[in-house]
């Protein structure tokens, strides 16, 4: 008979014993992956079953933003600086790679919410849910990207050799989306103030990135832009895409190295306060 | 076989009666863990708080099953989570060996737009289950599950007794546990399938350890070989007798009395005799084949002409079990007009099984049928028959041998 796997649960922090935690994260990250894999599956193909637009609708929200901010421009209502690519191509690329960070930056909550159910009642590996929801917004930007790609060729914009470097750019912004994201996952499972107020500042944070306006040249608001940790990432992808040389690419890298070392802190932090917010929770 | 596999030590769980208070507790043991201190601090209770669970104590081994009862909030559920690991302990510690499975929430992860089938490998992997073992089991859960004409259709489409069919069948096929965990859920679907449930796992139950959280005495004096009953967070009593716990239960049981009608009759009084010895409800359990009588005060007022009597007798589930017309020797009901009465009405063998039982009297005036009075939860009393049997009347019977053939 093989030997029994002991389990043993006390008070203790897990800080306590860093190796034994150590070596259990490592072992439920495989653990859930197949597990990540059929969440990704099941939520995916009940999003799209559901639907009758099914996979525009990845890209009808960053459309109608483009077209209001074409509109907003044409007729005078705000007045733009000039970019150096076509305006209507700036905006619906910022607004395309914006949309993909907010993906990332919503899923683990969004997701870790719909399972509350299943996170009373079943212990299965936690980290499950997060990988699941990265899953879920990398196939979503893979279809926004594709669209992306044929829109920029219907525009006459014809990427180069630097295109190749774009998927770099975009898992950086889906890095950076879930680092925040996770981060905010433990308050906002207790207080759902989080959730109501995440769309409020990202949409302020939006403003303040070279999205839909050009870098201002500037001011205090061009010292704002430039130390927005988002301006780098929305840049460079975009500079990527679209053949041009990127400006940023020492903060970018700067960015994405801190974003790494947040990402291990953060599941951590997840790790450890999810059985305390499970027991909040109720079931 | 035999080895223990659980062990449970000096377990304890504080929960929070404030909402705000508890998701502010929250975010502060999030912190202190995060700080590396020890869960629940020095085991003191913060403004708001009880204990759920308090020094629980106890060691289970392979091959046995714990009937774990107690009324609502005892702790019951609280003390099974932490067991699963779902909620960290407060104070003492628990060691488990081995596999453990429950079969707790069933169906979940089940997402109603998608297919059974597709189902079926969601949950699995939710119970950590493989795509490969999935695939090699699917038409034994199917089959057992019965719904192979409605497996590729989505789950929204199924009744409520389809689904949990379903989720009882993907993890009691695939699950092999160690140490497993039943929560109520043996009461599944139509009574066909609710004894195959029990059938597969009576056959899980003797190769592993088990604990089974139920207020069907029935079940648990058919499955377990051990009873901790639980009350106030606390162990009152673990016993290998089952029947004596399953009597100490029903003793915690109380039926609310309640008066409703007009008012226009009045229970004064009701007395249960058994062969001229008057029986209270203090008293201990009465046997299943006792004779009873009842003695019954009763008022009508002026105003009525006519009124019929009723008895019944309910049990711990409010469900009536027996119900006793008043009636002569005719057999027809007897009228009483107004005044006061004393009826002796005997009511035979009660023939009940274990259990905790109220009377129901009910006074209904003849013309109308205006309920005039109509009292419950009275009297309350013990019956303790000796095995505990499915059904709330037991009615031993004598059988008569008409042939044998002893070739077959």
């Amino acid at each position: 008979m093989s030997e029994l796997r002991i389990t043993i649960y006390t008070p203790d922090s897990l800080l306590a014993n860093p190796v034994s935690m150590g070596r259990e994260m490592l072992r439920d990250l495989a653990a859930s992956m197949q597990l990540a894999w059929r969440l990704t599956v099941r939520d995916l193909s009940a999003q799209y079953r559901q639907t009758f637009l099914g996979f525009f609708w990845a890209i009808i929200l960053p459309l109608a933003n483009t077209l209001v901010w074409i509109f907003l421009s044409r007729s005078g209502v705000v007045n733009l600086s000039d970019t150096a690519l076509p305006y209507p191509v700036y905006v619906f690329t910022g607004t395309m790679l914006w949309a993909i960070l907010m993906d990332a930056l919503n899923a683990p909550l969004k997701i870790v919410t719909a399972s509350k159910n299943m996170l009373a009642k079943i212990n299965f590996p936690r980290e499950s849910l997060v990988v699941a929801g990265i899953c879920q917004t990398i196939v979503n930007a893979l279809i926004k990207v594709a669209l992306l790609l044929v829109a920029l060729l219907a525009m006459g914009i014809y990427p180069d050799w630097s295109v190749l470097l774009f998927p770099i750019g975009l898992i950086s912004l889906i890095l950076v989306g879930t680092v925040i994201g996770l981060a905010l996952t433990p308050v906002g499972l207790l207080y759902t103030d989080v959730g109501k107020a995440i769309p409020l500042l990202m949409q302020f944070l939006m403003y303040l990135t070279p999205v839909v306006f050009a870098m201002p040249k500037s001011g205090i608001s061009a010292t704002l832009f430039q130390l927005n940790p988002m301006t780098p990432l929305i840049l460079t992808a975009r500079d990527w895409l679209t053949g041009y040389t990127p400006e940023f690419l020492g903060y970018f890298v700067l960015v994405n190295v801190v974003a790494i070392i947040l990402l291990f802190l953060f599941w951590i932090v997840f790790r450890l306060a999810m059985p305390i917010l499970i027991e909040r929770m109720g079931s | 076989m035999g080895e223990t596999l659980i062990k449970v030590e000096g377990l304890s769980k504080k929960y929070c009666r404030s909402l705000k208070k508890s998701m502010w507790y929250g975010m502060r043991d999030v912190g202190s863990e995060l700080l590396g201190r020890r869960h629940g601090a020095d085991g003191s209770l913060r403004p708001d708080e009880f204990w759920a669970v308090k020094d629980v104590n106890f060691e289970l081994k392979r091959g046995e099953c714990l009937g774990l009862i107690g009324q609502n909030g005892a702790g019951k559920t609280t003390l099974l989570r932490m067991l699963n690991g779902l909620i960290k302990p407060d104070q003492g510690r628990i060691e488990m060996r081995g596999k453990v499975g429950a079969l707790i929430a069933l169906g979940a992860g089940f997402n109603p737009i998608l297919t059974g089938r597709e189902n079926i490998y969601v949950n699995a992997a939710v119970l950590g289950m493989s795509k490969q073992l999935v695939d090699r089991k699917i038409d034994e859960i199917i089959d057992f599950a019965e719904i192979r004409d409605f497996i590729n259709s989505p789950v929204q489409t199924y009744s409520s007794g389809m689904s949990v069919r379903l989720g009882f069948a993907i993890a009691a096929i695939l699950i092999e546990p160690d140490i497993l965990f039943l929560d109520e859920v043996l009461a599944v679907g139509d009574i066909g399938f609710a004894i195959k449930c029990l059938n597969t796992v009576r056959g899980m139950t003797n190769k592993s350890a088990v604990i089974f959280v139920s207020h069907n005495m029935q079940q648990i004096s058919g499955f377990c070989s051990r009873v901790i009953m639980m009350a106030h967070g606390m162990v009152s009593i673990d016993s290998s007798n089952t029947s004596e716990g399953i009597d100490r239960y029903y003793d915690l049981v109380k039926h609310a009395e309640q008066i409703s009608g007009t008012g226009e009759a009045e229970v004064l009084s009701l007395t249960l005799t058994s062969h001229g010895k008057i029986i209270e409800t203090e008293d201990s359990a009465i046997d299943t084949s006792a004779e009873l009588t009842v003695l019954l005060g009763l008022r009508i007022h002026d105003s009525i002409t006519g009124a019929n009597l009723v008895i019944v007798i309910r049990n711990d589930a409010e469900m009536p079990i027996r119900t006793f017309p008043v009636c002569n020797s005719e057999g027809e009901d007897i009228v009483y007009s107004a005044g006061e009465y004393l009826v002796e009405i005997p009511l035979g063998p009660i023939e009940l099984n274990s259990g905790r039982y109220a009377f129901v009297v009910a006074i209904s005036d003849v013309s109308s049928g205006v309920i005039l009075t109509r009292v419950q939860g009275l009297h309350q009393f013990r019956v303790v028959s000796e095995y505990n049997y499915w059904s709330p009347g037991v009615s031993p019977r004598v059988s008569r041998l008409i042939s044998i053939n002893d070739n077959t």
